[in-house]
């Protein structure tokens, strides 16, 4: 079983779709327990897949390596393996799909079928996209993974959702496309399309290096996305389903910064150095941006959104730091913003299938009619502005330290450390902005909210015990991350170094 | 005739004769039993389709040299056949329903379909311009098969004039190609092109052949007439016409210009580059105005010939020209299937009086009609050259191909123009999803059994491309 572990890992939800073609239309609730249990048993998989692993070990494991097409000159390989930069994203991706099929349970009535179909080949695209060793396979997966969240926002989302699917396939397409090109450079000119050998060889000229990280970065920074390439993603959260958004900001983006580690740094090292301080400039950019347009929101789920370009730039901030400490600090923060903002998105959307409403002028005063309710958003609310104690601030914390140590190192150059002050200071913003958050929904005034909610004949109740449960693993990882980080960076530490290792540092 | 000249015509033989027999027998089909013509010639063709496959590997020339069969015309030879035998399935129902069921439908289509065999084979301009004569005269009759229409007869005559026309330019430029080189023969043309003087007059004759390609296979700006044709002929003559005379344009185009004006490369490359560019650029955009379903499929086959066009640029480089051979092939096979898919959907939403074909006609097919639907979104997914499926796999090889042969700006082109033809696929995709709407669809057996085939190669080869990659790097022409 070990040996094609990795491809049951990432198949498995084939088995869930292929049962959900079998059973009838009609019978939603059965469509949807099919739905959890094959996402609950990758889960399984992915858990068995961690104990299989060794975090001792720098390199690849579970490798399973087969010709693929090896004809007319190619050679192109299924080629699968997990190290310590991807062992995380994938147990975050399994975990966020049951999470949120569950908290689809009553909000999507329509189409089930189809829905659950596709967040499961979702699954398999997301997982494929962080397995993937062979750029070809990679290409597939991570093309792969838009069509199936096109159908998502453009069938179950918001008002303008046609518009919104229709400019992230574009907006995302026109950046991977860039990438096609870099990658068939490389596989055709180093005569194979295998990540590792292609490191291995090396030796590609500086000038070549700069146009292949250009286009390999554009496409991973649409998806990240940086400022300023981030207009598609205000659109595309607003308008996607909850669980949509939840998968969106939980996943999807982080394909984009997990690109940046995987490829672009040991691939184009020169060129990482000399890109490192511009990446950082735009990351400061955006941590500062992302914050101050964050606080300019009247719509809950769009100041949420927002954020995502905030917290995404600490990421780049930290994995453009080029040492141990940012790099980890920003796979640890590409968890924690996983699990923070999809939970955020998940009250949110909790919220707003009793309301229909997200306007922050007709919240206020909720705290004292739905106290669980509050209680668990002011957890996340902490966490996500990077209180002592929770997730996102070792996360943060991390970063700075990584960029700080940067900038003294010269990594940076003429940033020096001032990316890292003035970065800090977008953690000040944010609990400026999330407290808002917080204080104009839950605090104050009983707002309008309640009796227009009265109007369509049912009061706003607190959480019910599905969405408690869909909440719990959130909220542990959120305490466990903030209190004992320590497993979850041992998990990356071999991974980061030998990577850091293989810069040509100053 | 010796037996070479017999192998080398073997199944352009069997199927011709085939064809003439079936126009007797045809005679003794009562009027209301015409599906039985229908199974006979697609018998034929698959008859046929045994014969091609059966030569794989064979390399022969027949008749002095002005036919050969290589692996070149024995890969394209078995396409043109399956697009044949698609042709007639989807034609079975819908010339019922039209009320045009008539014996000879498919008589003129075996007959066409000898044509394009004849011209993927021609190693003599005299007999491409035969094999083009051949293969378009029945598709003229076949554009204007829905007589009492007028926009058929319309598209029938259209197709015809301009069809003449640039048959006019392909006849001159070998006029002007035998002036310079005293022969018509492609590999006697190399030769002399070498030691002749007469290199103006070679450059002409080869540039006017490119103009009476270009109207065939509809490259821009040789493309005017071909959304007028498409959307007035019969829908499952449209979807024949846009496959089948493509590919044996393209087959023809290929063999003439990589055997005997590698010569000309300096001066051709430019142009292919220019028109390859061009045509990507026209037709995508264009297609982005467009609401009617078979405008819309015909702009998209004009942007497709673009990118195909792009495996001609490095004719002349030696290094590449195999590879970009074995990509055009292979990106010949994905446009096949996808294509004939696609206008499958086209034809099961069709209804009498040319309704049922607005874009708009298409919303809530995926409620209605989901396997449908979802065929429809593999095709437009494919055409956009998305994974997974065929179409994206395609596209790779193309790209590589071009890039091989240093063609990186012409690259770029192709991938910044599929990001446009993705808006325009997307709508579709987005009107059968994501709208609301009542379309009824007509379900006929071999219709949707053509949908559901073409769906299942687009996606599933898509994975196992293997055999196919290696079928087509083993397709190179015959040079001598």
């Amino acid at each position: 079983m070990e040996s094609f572990s990795l491809t049951l890992l990432i198949f498995f939800p084939l088995v869930g779709i292929l049962v959900l073609l079998l059973l009838p239309n009609e019978n939603r609730n059965t469509l949807r327990w099919t739905a959890l249990i094959a996402s609950l048993v990758a889960f399984g998989i992915s858990l068995w897949v961690l104990t299989l692993f060794k975090s001792s070990n720098p390199n690849l494991q579970l490798v399973e390596k087969y010709n693929w097409i090896t004809v007319a000159g190619w050679n192109i390989q299924y080629h699968l393996g997990i190290d310590g930069l991807s062992v995380l994203l994938v147990l975050l991706t399994t975990l966020l799909t049951p999470i949120s099929i569950l908290s689809t349970w009553t909000a999507v009535e329509e189409r089930v079928k189809e829905y659950m179909i596709f967040f499961l080949l979702l699954e398999i695209g997301m997982n494929g996209v962080f397995l993937a060793q062979d750029l070809f396979l990679f290409y597939i997966f991570w093309e792969f993974t838009l069509v199936p969240m096109y159908f998502i926002i453009g069938i179950w989302g918001g008002p303008r959702r046609i518009y919104a699917a229709l400019k992230f396939f574009l907006y995302t397409m026109a950046g991977s496309i860039l990438m096609l090109l870099a990658i068939l450079w490389l596989g055709v000119n180093g005569g194979t399309f295998s990540l590792p050998d292609l490191i291995q060889q090396g030796g590609i000229p500086a000038n070549v290096q700069w146009l292949l990280f250009i286009a390999f970065a554009a496409a991973f920074a649409i998806k990240v996305p940086m400022w300023p390439l981030h207009s598609w993603l205000p659109d595309a959260h607003v308008e996607a389903p909850t669980a949509g958004s939840v998968i969106l900001a939980g996943v999807l983006l982080k394909l984009g910064t997990y690109g940046f580690v995987r490829f672009n740094l040991p691939l184009f090292p020169e060129a990482t150095l000399q890109a490192a301080p511009w990446i950082a400039l735009l990351a400061t950019i955006g941590i500062i941006y992302g914050a101050a347009v964050s606080y300019a929101q009247a719509d809950i789920k769009k100041l949420v959104a927002y954020s995502s370009v905030s917290h995404l730039g600490f990421v780049m901030l930290g994995l453009f730091a080029l040492n141990p400490e940012g790099i980890s600090g920003a796979i640890l923060q590409m968890i924690n913003h996983g699990v923070s903002t999809g939970a955020l998105f998940l009250l949110v959307g909790m919220i707003y299938e009793q309301t229909h409403t997200r306007e922050f002028k007709v919240y206020g005063g909720l705290w004292k009619i739905t106290p669980v309710y509050g209680t668990i958003m002011l957890i996340v609310v902490l966490s996500s502005m990077g209180l002592p104690g929770l997730n996102g601030f070792v996360g943060e914390f991390t970063i700075l330290l990584g960029a700080w140590g940067a900038g003294q190192s010269g990594v940076f150059y003429w940033g020096n450390v001032w990316f890292a002050a003035i970065s800090a200071l977008g953690v000040i913003m944010a609990a400026i902005y999330m407290l808002y958050l917080f204080q104009k929904m839950f605090l104050g005034p009983q707002g309008d909210v309640v009796e227009e909610t009265k109007k369509h004949g049912h009061a706003i109740r607190d959480l019910n015990w599905r969405e408690i449960v869909t909440m719990i693993p959130l909220l542990l990882l959120i305490f466990w991350i903030g209190l004992y980080p320590a497993p979850f960076f041992n998990l990356m530490a071999p991974a980061v170094n030998h990577l850091v290792g293989m810069l040509p540092l100053p | 005739m010796n037996q070479s000249d017999l192998t080398s015509i073997l199944p352009l033989t069997i199927l011709t004769v085939w064809a003439c027999a079936l126009l007797l027998v045809d005679l003794f089909i009562p009027k209301t039993r015409k599906g039985i013509t229908a199974l006979l010639s697609a018998l034929g063709l698959a008859v046929t389709l045994g014969f091609t496959v059966s030569q794989v590997g064979s390399e022969v020339s027949g008749f002095n040299g002005m036919v050969v069969l290589d692996g070149f015309s024995v890969f394209v030879n078995a396409l043109l056949l399956v697009s044949g035998l698609l042709g007639v399935a989807l034609a079975y129902g819908y010339v019922k329903r039209m009320g045009i069921e008539r014996g000879e439908y498919y008589t003129l289509l075996l007959f066409s379909v000898v044509g394009m065999m004849l011209m993927a084979q021609a190693a003599d301009l005299i007999v491409v311009f035969l094999a083009l004569e051949l293969l378009s005269i029945p598709l003229y009759v076949l554009a204007a098969f829905t007589r009492n229409k007028a926009e058929s007869e319309e598209a029938g005559l259209k197709y015809f004039l301009l069809g003449a026309f640039s048959s006019g330019f392909l006849v001159y430029g070998i006029a002007l190609i035998f002036g310079a080189t005293h022969t018509t023969n492609i590999f006697a043309i190399v030769s002399a092109a070498s030691t002749s003087t007469g290199g103006l007059l070679l450059t002409i004759g080869a540039a006017l052949l490119l103009i009476g390609f270009g109207f065939k296979t509809a490259t821009v700006p040789f493309h005017m007439w071909t959304p007028d044709v498409y959307q007035g002929a019969p829908t499952a003559v449209t979807a024949f016409m846009a496959s089948g005379a493509k590919i044996a344009g393209f087959a023809a185009l290929l063999r003439v210009f990589a055997t005997a004006f590698p010569s000309l490369a300096v001066d051709m490359t430019d142009i292919f580059w220019a028109l390859s560019a061009l045509t990507m650029i026209v037709g995508n955009f264009v297609a982005i105005s467009q609401t009617d379903i078979k405008r819309l499929l015909a702009y998209s086959s004009i942007a497709h010939a673009g990118y195909i066009l792009m495996a001609f640029v490095p004719y002349g480089n030696d290094a590449v020209r195999d590879v970009s051979i074995a990509a055009g092939l292979f990106y010949l096979v994905a446009y096949v299937f996808t294509n004939f898919g696609a206008w499958g959907v086209v034809i099961a939403l069709e209804k009498e009086a040319g309704k049922g074909l607005a874009l708009n006609d298409y919303a809530g097919l995926s409620k209605r009609h989901p396997a449908l639907a979802a065929a429809m979104a593999v095709f437009m997914i494919s055409l956009i050259g998305f994974p997974p499926t065929l179409g994206m796999v395609g596209k790779f090889y193309l790209f590589r191909a071009v890039l091989d042969g240093g063609f990186v700006w012409l690259a770029i082109i192709g991938v910044l123009t599929s990001i446009v033809s993705a808006f325009y696929y997307l709508r579709v995709v987005v009107i059968m999803y994501m709208r609301d709407g009542e379309p009824t669809a007509e379900r006929e057996t071999w219709l949707d059994l053509t949908t559901a085939v073409t769906a299942l190669v687009t996606v599933i080869v898509s994975f196992v491309p293997q055999f196919l990659f290696a079928w087509a790097s083993e397709a190179v022409l015959k040079l001598f």
